[in-house]
């Protein structure tokens, strides 16, 4: 009975949704009232589709065996965390995570959007039932989560070992808000550019959304890298892998659109631009679904052989993206230009910040869909890799970092003052890391190198914009900024350090061998057999020792039956000056065993940086919305005007 | 600067950024991609030495040697039509083992596979897209066997 109650709350969501997109056409075509309906009903399709992912997770918590996805997925043996995770660790429960966040997330605008103009809060309601709409189709006629099998089998298939881990059961989730957040923005911009309302009014209504599925987006990079980081045992935190950089689109276009929508909330300007990054946005979060789901990056002839899903998400990427730049092409030109600015100024840094974080997504973009489409066309088969992605994107990755310490010291409309003369202490800071670097790493790689520079320099200039004043009388958003742009400087810092001081050994040890790596030494005490819930495997016990007393390690090797499969455990201690990170290999015919041992000294710095950069999303999120709290409560006039970023 | 200029900078500007991804994306492809081949395809002369590419087939059975550091395997990669020998220098990925499908990715040195990487990866459902179809044709064959 669950399982046909989850199906019938979809079918009823799906039947909302095209009611949305009747409703928005009725209330574009007449001037009737229709917001209050058209949020009621945007609120019940959300509550519907939540009902429905909660009739999925009993299923999966109860592991009711009579529920294909269920047998594929899950396991009774498996720990009840896992049980629960096995819901979206899957193709259908996935789309069903994605089509729940989208429709809550439709629910949570028609409840409390106040800062649009009704017609243009019921237009994006209507796109974003139009949205839905595709997805619930997507969901019913393709990819029921729902479908039985008869007859129940006594026990299911299991879920991937790797994928048994916390920061991946809940890493898809985090994307996926990310993700379908854009899609608010997407909605909010067409809505508007349907009712030709694109004012800053807009934008500040679009905000919130634009700066809370960055800061998911950003939580969930982060995650997934050191996710990757760990588990897979390479010692690598971001392999340019096509899944991978399906996160990484979006959020690189989101970053774009991030920054000029302040302009567009402050200054009334960049407003096609703006309208068409929100496209663009969620356009990549479409793209990375499509990559991630249609099962194309497994093979172009797997997406040849089972060709329903693929097309059908192909064809739902075509018509929402052709229809929202067609109306952009429609509409976008008609707009009328916002205020003017000069060519020194905090709206011209904005610019050429969008340009770059554009160039970037290009080179992304073609890197990471060439080869499907060069096979798809000439058979040939090839793969971009890393090397590609590093040598066109790392220089403009370092250029842009270097243009993010001088873009906020720069005022709206024209900059007149020598505000560049305040740069020139980072600038002295990052000559001093280039000559400490010098003197420490003559070897040192020059990518690396240039990246310790531009990390020192952008680590002070981040500053400079609360320097100089009381810093408890700044903004939060303008805190969340310096905290988010001290985090690129950290994260580079992290990725140079990492790239350039890594100690590697690979060796292979009997119990009671000692390796060097870095600064430490590690004996291989024993190999003992050790077992969980669900798995056999066995443990190296290491003691590594670096002058002072040896600290533990235990690499893991472990083999799971259902499904059959082995994976690596390494074993990483943290200190404040590295990681030491031990991976435990294979036995070899005489009996010792292949260990693979790094010294990573700062490479925490990573995914510190990763979580400022996130935080500071946050921190400007919470300013704006408590600001807006504030700013309902005072009369229009204290206020009017105020609007800076 | 007057709006209807400052749209037409701002136009242009666009355009240019569009243009240079597009150059700087096909410098990039044409220098770094790295070119998927089978054994037979090197068999039939198609790899460069020492250029960086992939090269995909299934381990065959019996192959692998161990080499007396321990840490250094020999193997023998096949597409059913030829074979390249591999050396690699690391600890194999979890998945790999002989008479299934692994994609290594290195350069040719003197006639062999020289692999920084072997390639395996986070869902047994997923195989490295280029050899999607080799295992399909290998599944196939082994059918028709029977």
């Amino acid at each position: 009975m669950i399982a046909e109650a989850g199906l019938a709350a979809l079918w009823l969501a799906a039947a909302l949704a095209a009611l949305q997109l009747l409703l928005m056409v009725l209330a574009l075509r007449t001037q009737i009232e229709i917001g209050r309906p058209m949020r009621a009903v945007a609120v019940v399709q959300g509550m519907l589709t939540i009902i429905a992912f909660a009739m999925l997770l009993i299923l999966f918590a109860r592991s009711d065996m009579s529920v294909a996805l269920v047998f594929e997925n899950s396991n009774s043996a498996k720990p009840f965390i896992y049980k629960v995770a096995g819901a979206w660790g899957n193709h259908e429960g996935s789309m069903l995570l994605w089509v729940t966040i989208l429709a809550a997330s439709g629910a949570f605008l028609g409840l409390f959007s106040r800062r649009a103009s009704e017609r243009t809060l019921v237009a994006a309601l209507g796109a974003q039932g139009a949205l839905a709409l595709g997805f619930y189709g997507f969901l019913l006629l393709a990819s029921n989560p729902f479908a039985r099998l008869v007859p129940a089998p006594a026990d299911g298939r299991g879920l991937n070992p790797l994928l048994q881990d916390p920061g991946l059961a809940f890493h898809p989730p985090t994307l996926y808000l990310g993700y379908v957040g854009l899609s608010v923005a997407f909605s909010l911009a067409v809505g508007a550019l349907l009712t030709g309302e694109v004012d800053s009014r807009l934008a500040r209504a679009m905000r919130p959304w634009v700066l809370a599925a960055w800061v998911l987006l950003t939580v969930g990079i982060t995650a997934g890298s050191y996710w990757a980081y760990y588990e897979l045992g390479w010692g690598g935190y971001w392999f340019w892998d096509p899944v991978e950089n399906a996160s990484l689109m979006p959020w690189l276009a989101a970053t774009a659109l991030l920054h000029s929508i302040n302009v567009l909330a402050a200054r009334g300007a960049l407003k096609a631009w703006t309208m068409m990054l929100a496209v663009i946005a969620f356009s990549m979060s479409m793209v990375g679904t499509f990559l991630v789901r249609s099962g194309i990056l497994t093979s172009v002839h797997a997406f040849a052989i089972d060709p329903q899903r693929g097309t059908f998400l192909l064809a739902l990427l075509g018509i929402y993206v052709g229809a929202a730049f067609v109306l952009f092409a429609v509409r976008g030109a008609s707009l009328k230009e916002g205020a003017p600015f000069e060519l020194v100024s905090r709206e011209s840094g904005l610019v050429i910040n969008n340009l770059i974080l554009s160039v970037i997504l290009g080179v992304v973009f073609v890197g990471t869909l060439y080869p499907l489409f060069v096979e798809a066309v000439s058979g040939e088969k090839m793969s971009v890799g890393a090397p590609y992605f590093n040598l066109v994107a790392g220089p403009l990755a370092l250029l842009l970092a270097l243009l993010v310490g001088a873009g906020p010291l720069l005022a709206w409309r024209r900059e007149r003052r020598p505000v560049f003369k305040r740069l020139i202490i980072p600038a002295l800071l990052g000559i001093t890391a280039l000559a400490i670097t010098f003197l420490l790493a003559p070897s040192m790689g020059l990518l690396p190198r240039l990246g310790l520079l531009v990390a020192a320099f952008l680590a002070a200039a981040s500053i400079l914009p609360i320097s100089g004043r009381n810093p408890l009388r700044a903004p939060l958003a303008t805190w969340g900024m310096v905290v988010s742009h001290f985090g690129i400087a950290v994260a580079l810092a992290g990725m140079a350090a990492n790239a350039a001081f890594t100690k590697e050994r690979l060796a292979i040890a009997d119990p009671g061998e000692r390796l060097s790596v870095g600064p430490w030494l590690v004996q291989l005490e024993s190999v003992t057999p050790t077992a969980g819930k669900n798995w056999t495997g066995i443990e190296a016990d290491l003691s590594a020792s670096r002058g002072a007393g040896p600290i533990t390690l235990r690499p893991q090797s472990r083999f799971f039956s259902d499904p059959p499969m082995e994976t690596n455990e390494a074993d990483i201690r943290t200190f404040w000056n590295g990681q030491l990170y031990s991976v435990l290999g294979k036995q070899d015919a005489s009996g010792a065993w292949q260990l693979r041992l790094w010294w990573k000294p700062f490479v925490t710095l990573i995914w510190a940086g990763g979580g400022l950069i996130a935080l500071g999303g946050l921190m400007a999120l919470v300013g704006r919305l408590w600001r807006r709290r504030r700013r309902l409560a005072a009369p229009e006039s204290e206020w009017r005007g105020a609007g800076y970023a | 600067m007057k709006p209807k200029n400052q749209r037409l900078v701002l136009v242009s500007a666009a355009i240019a950024a569009l243009l240079v991804a597009a150059l700087l994306a096909m410098w990039g492809l044409r220098n770094q991609a790295s070119y998927f081949l089978t054994p037979a395809d090197i068999a039939a002369g198609k790899a460069e030495e020492a250029k960086a590419m992939r090269l995909g087939g299934m381990v065959e059975a019996g192959s692998i040697k161990h080499l007396p550091d321990g840490v250094t395997i020999r193997f023998v990669l096949t597409d059913g039509k030829a074979q390249t020998r591999v050396v690699y220098r690391g600890i194999v990925p979890d998945l790999f083992r002989e008479g299934s499908g692994a994609v290594a990715e290195g350069r040719l040195v003197d006639g062999i596979f020289v692999a920084d990487t072997i390639l395996a990866k986070h869902d047994e459902r997923y195989m490295p897209p280029e050899l999607g179809n080799l295992a399909a044709e290998h599944k196939a064959g082994k059918t028709l066997e029977q």
